[in-house]
């Protein structure tokens, strides 16, 4: 069994809009690794979530993935390639929601309001495994108390719209999470919330993960976030992966200017009274607009800068 | 870094974000999507045309409303020739006369082409004299033949030029749909927009009435009213008597929808960070909330149209509405009663095709007017 | 649920009372009054009328009353199911309606049913596959079928029904059943004559019904709830028909209310192009002739009918809405 779970490799998508073609991803490459938690970062309009939706061939016209490849080695099955699966493969109904689940941003609309919540979840077993529909109410109750709600036996039977907006992440997260899936993709599933009942979503995704032992794939744009969840970070913009690494040397020792930047950009105690720094004033004149290629450092991570800073960084390294 | 690289940071910014995308304003970005609904263009081209037919149309027509053709009663469309019957080629365009036989057994009149005598059309030549716009007489018609008669459209049972009467016919029924719609705008805003700034009792007094309006069956009262239009009226007043009447159904649903938009926007943030930055109560209304349901209004109205329009042919057809000798589309189709007309007769339902034509323009237009206006529209409501 | 039925079953009455006010003002609107025409008529061919039998029919029609007391006579003896009396027909009102109202329901239902029909599958094929050929063709069909007057479909649908079916054109029995009892033959018969109005009727309504569907379920499509649906792994048709229609369904009863004055408004031009027996051809007879109670009843019944489809609708809705229900 491979280590990785997930390898991207080169992956390209582009929007066709009135105006153009918008380049929503470009040569983006990373691996999630296998029982851990990898977080994507970057500002809006990065490509975090369309990465997200490509592991999931979400991805509806007009956008379409024009390039790369999304290599996925499951436990239990032989590996494929995601990307390159034919809309009409059976593999694809297996990945949604079986192998692979995501939680999204929304709780007030990721559930449709006119079935109750007992039948959503229940749902996503019955879509994936032959058990009676008593058997799936069942399972999905077990996993809805698991998530921390209360009164399931009649919970189970009330409307999305009957919950608080953290009680319905929390069901949204069961629903993910009721198959077992591999993969869970957390597409920002904080920032809809309340700060208080972001810290008690983050701790029990946390939590399910070390209980369940599955990947977590956690979208963000919260470094904070980012410092407290992952094992290792993804760094964005305008859809290429500028840096890769584990979160100690991407938070500690940032290599890219942008994620220099976005960490200044960080409020903190010690800049109490001070102007934020923002991105730009910390890349200075760094240009961010031409692509280059990943390259892999000494310490294992990847990062994206031209030769010329390549040379610098190795001068400032010795 | 030195001071001078600090103060063009924010440039760089700016060209950071808009890599590949120029800039446009809203209002060109509407243009773009309007421009991409080539049969939301065709309809404005169609209508734009129409519009300038009607306003013409004493030039426009050959002939006046009433002139009768005797040798040409209930007279097929001719067709215009380039060619005649030798196979010799004309630079001019002509018609060949009507000739005339009474079938013996069914005695209709039955007209074929004689191709023995052919009038040629000139245009932008002299006819029939008429009153332009009531103010000045004028004899200069767009087309006309110096000898015999041309009727593209064919004649009706009295000899009258149906191509004639089909554009004197779009002045009235087309202007009717304008008219009326404007009527509904202004009732629609006025009442729709007091509604939704005072709120309260008056809101709740008005709303009452729109759901009222709005649950009656519009034909049935359209016909109660028109039928208690004043039989000694002149026809100036009972057209604008069947305006008003269509209208006085049209203008609760538009009032609605100004209400909803009224009371939504004034919630939305922009509203409120524009009353915050200390914007005057009618700056606001106008410079903040009127932009972002104008499109909307304009979108409406050009859909309400057509109602209008339906409505007044319906109306006239039924012989409650208009009254002969006003030539409109309604009136015109009351030749067309019976099943025997679409056998005998076909081109008399020339009128009823122009009623389809129009209406379906008005309908294709508004769909892309709102497909351009909405923003946030990605082509998902497009019809 | 109970409590919204109430509640909304209630609300009709002061929209009732609204519209027969507003109904009783359209009746007086024409200058003169039943009187006045009876009596132009006696004149002109040549009776004499006395001051006193003028006074008698005033008092008989309550002409001689005030205003209020004119309407709530009017509306009394409606609730209590007398209409007045028709000069026109020289019959009661009551029973000119009845026999028509139940050809004028049939004809809506029957072309509200026909609606649907169209409607539905063609709005979600429609809505599927947008900017397919199929949504193209069905969506020009439609366009022309809205554009297209109603009177002007009948006239068309007559010509076809006797060029190409052999149908005897207008009507709603043929000759020989026309004023037969009741049996299997005279249902047929009927049946075979209903098709003319329910589709002509209908196709109006299906186009401006399959508009929204398409439009509602194309917004709905667009949805986060259907990105998680289908990142549940739903199966395509499935999360088609579970998901967004379910809910773009909704919207589209809410327009039942809408689509019953529209169709009772096309029902009464179309049974007059076609000479149906039903309350149309009779509401514009009352209306020329000036028979202002006969207009009055008929008017006030086919509001009546409008707002109980309105009705219909909502109770419809809250049924199959959960947020509204629990409201």
């Amino acid at each position: 069994m491979a280590d990785n779970l997930l390898e991207i490799r080169d992956l390209a998508v582009e929007f066709g809009t009135d105006i153009g073609t918008t380049h929503a991803l470009r040569e983006v490459s990373f691996d999630v690794l296998r029982g851990k938690v990898t977080a994507i970062v970057g500002e809006s309009g990065s490509g975090k979530s369309v990465t997200a939706n490509c592991i999931m061939r979400l991805i509806q016209p007009p956008g379409r993935i024009t390039g790369g490849k999304i290599h996925f080695s499951p436990n239990d099955a032989p590996a494929y390639d995601i990307a390159a699966l034919p809309n009409k493969d059976p593999r694809l109904l297996d990945l949604r929601g079986g192998s692979v689940s995501m939680v999204f941003q929304e709780p007030m609309t990721a559930l449709s309001p006119v079935y109750t919540v007992g039948n959503q979840v229940a749902e996503a077993i019955l879509c994936h495994r032959n058990v009676s529909k008593e058997e799936a109410f069942e399972e999905a109750a077990d996993m809805l108390r698991r998530v921390g709600i209360d009164n399931v036996d009649r919970r189970i039977q009330q409307y999305p719209f009957e919950f608080s907006g953290g009680m319905r992440q929390r069901v949204v997260i069961a629903m993910a999470l009721v198959c077992h899936p591999q993969l869970l993709i957390c597409d920002e599933p904080t920032t809809a919330l309340d700060v208080t009942i972001q810290a008690e979503i983050l701790t029990l995704i946390r939590d399910l993960q070390k209980d369940l032992k599955n990947s977590v794939l956690f979208i963000t744009h919260d470094l904070g976030v980012v410092a407290q969840m992952a094992d290792q970070v993804v760094v964005m913009y305008q859809g290429r992966v500028l840096e890769v690494g584990s979160v100690r040397q991407v938070l500690k020792t940032p290599v890219h200017p942008y994620t220099r930047g976005l960490l200044a950009a960080i409020p903190g105690l010690a800049t109490k009274g001070a102007r934020l720094a923002t991105i730009a004033s910390v890349v200075g004149d760094a240009d961010l607009t031409t692509p280059h290629p990943l390259m892999t450092l000494a310490d294992g991570r990847q990062v994206s800068l031209s030769s010329a800073q390549l040379a610098d960084l190795e001068l400032t390294d010795d | 870094m030195s001071e001078v690289a600090n103060q063009a940071t924010p440039a760089v910014v700016t060209d950071l974000g808009t890599e590949t995308l120029q800039e446009i304003s809203p209002r060109q970005l509407a243009w773009i999507r309007f421009k991409r609904h080539r049969l939301a263009m065709i309809s404005a081209g169609f209508l734009i045309a129409m519009y300038l037919i009607t306003v013409f149309c004493e030039f426009v027509s050959p002939y006046n409303t009433d002139t009768r053709n005797v040798k040409a009663i209930n007279a097929p469309p001719m067709s215009i020739h380039f060619f005649d019957a030798e196979g010799n080629f004309h630079l001019r365009p002509f018609v060949y006369s009507y000739d005339m036989e009474i079938n013996a057994d069914s005695w209709m009149r039955e007209y074929k082409e004689n191709t023995e005598e052919m009038y040629p059309i000139y245009f932008f030549e002299a006819g029939e004299s008429y009153h332009m716009w009531n103010l000045f007489e004028a004899e200069t018609h767009l087309f006309a033949t110096r000898e015999g008669y041309i009727h593209v459209f064919g004649t009706d049972q009295l000899g009258r030029d149906m191509f004639t009467r089909v554009f004197y016919g779009a002045r009235i029924s087309m202007s009717i749909g304008v008219v009326g719609v404007m009527l509904t705008l202004f009732f629609g805003v006025l009442i729709g927009g007091i509604a939704g700034y005072m709120g309260g009792i008056v809101d709740r007094g008005i709303q009452r009435i729109i759901e009222v309006l709005l649950s009656l069956p519009t034909l049935p009262f359209w016909m109660a009213l028109s039928a208690a239009l004043p039989v000694e009226w002149s026809s100036l007043m009972v057209y604008f008597g069947i305006t008003i009447i269509l209208s006085l159904f049209g203008w609760p649903g538009l009032a609605r929808q100004v209400r909803g938009k009224f009371l939504a926007l004034r919630e939305e943030d922009f509203v409120m960070a524009a009353r915050l930055l200390g914007a005057g109560r009618l700056r606001v209304i106008f410079r903040h909330m009127m932009p972002s349901f104008t499109s909307h209004i304009i979108t409406t109205a050009t859909l309400a149209v057509p109602g209008m329009i339906l409505g007044e042919t319906a109306l006239s057809f039924l012989g409650i509405g208009l009254r002969p000798p006003v030539v409109s589309w309604g009136v015109l189709m009351q030749q067309a009663q019976n099943y025997q007309v679409i056998v005998m007769t076909p081109w008399l339902m020339i009128p009823g095709l122009f009623v389809v034509l129009t209406v379906i323009a008005f309908n294709l237009l508004g769909d892309g007017l709102r497909d351009a206006a909405d923003p946030y529209n990605t082509g998902g409501n497009r019809d | 649920m109970r409590a919204y039925v109430i509640k909304r079953v209630f609300g009709m009455i002061p929209t009732l009372i609204l519209i027969s006010g507003l109904i009783f003002i359209v009746i007086q609107l024409p200058p003169g009054d039943i009187v006045t025409s009876t009596l132009d008529r006696m004149q002109s061919q040549g009776l004499e009328v006395s001051t006193e039998a003028v006074a008698n029919l005033r008092a008989q029609y309550n002409l001689d009353q005030p205003l209020l007391i004119q309407y709530v006579r009017w509306i009394g003896g409606f609730l209590v199911g007398d209409m007045g009396y028709s000069y026109l027909f020289t019959r009661p009102v009551s029973e000119l309606v009845w026999e028509r109202l139940g050809y004028t329901l049939m004809i809506t239902v029957s072309s509200l049913i026909f609606t649907w029909a169209i409607a539905i599958p063609a709005g979600i094929y429609s809505a599927v596959r947008q900017y397919s050929f199929g949504d193209y063709l069905i969506t020009t069909i439609m366009l022309v079928g809205l554009a297209t007057p109603s009177f002007l479909l009948a006239l068309m649908a007559m010509y076809a029904g006797y060029e190409f079916f052999g149908i005897s054109i207008g009507g709603l029995f043929s000759p020989e059943y026309r004023d037969a009892p009741w049996s299997f033959g005279r249902l047929l018969d009927f049946l075979s004559h209903l098709w003319i109005p329910m589709v002509v009727l209908g196709l109006g309504g299906t186009a401006s019904t399959m508009r929204i569907l398409r439009a509602n379920l194309l917004d709905e499509l667009s949805k986060p709830y259907v990105v998680t649906a289908r990142a549940k792994g739903v199966k395509p048709m499935k999360l088609l028909f579970k998901y967004p229609l379910r809910i773009a369904i909704n919207p589209f009863i809410s327009t039942i209310g809408l689509l019953m004055p529209a169709l009772i408004s096309g029902e009464a031009i179309v049974s007059i192009v076609l000479g149906l027996p039903t309350i149309g051809p009779a509401l514009i007879q009352a209306l020329i002739a000036q028979d202002m109670y006969l207009a009055g009843s008929f008017l006030m019944l086919l509001a009546v009918l409008t707002v109980l489809g309105m009705l219909l609708s909502d109770l419809l809705l809250a049924w199959a809405d959960p947020r509204i229900r629990y409201e």
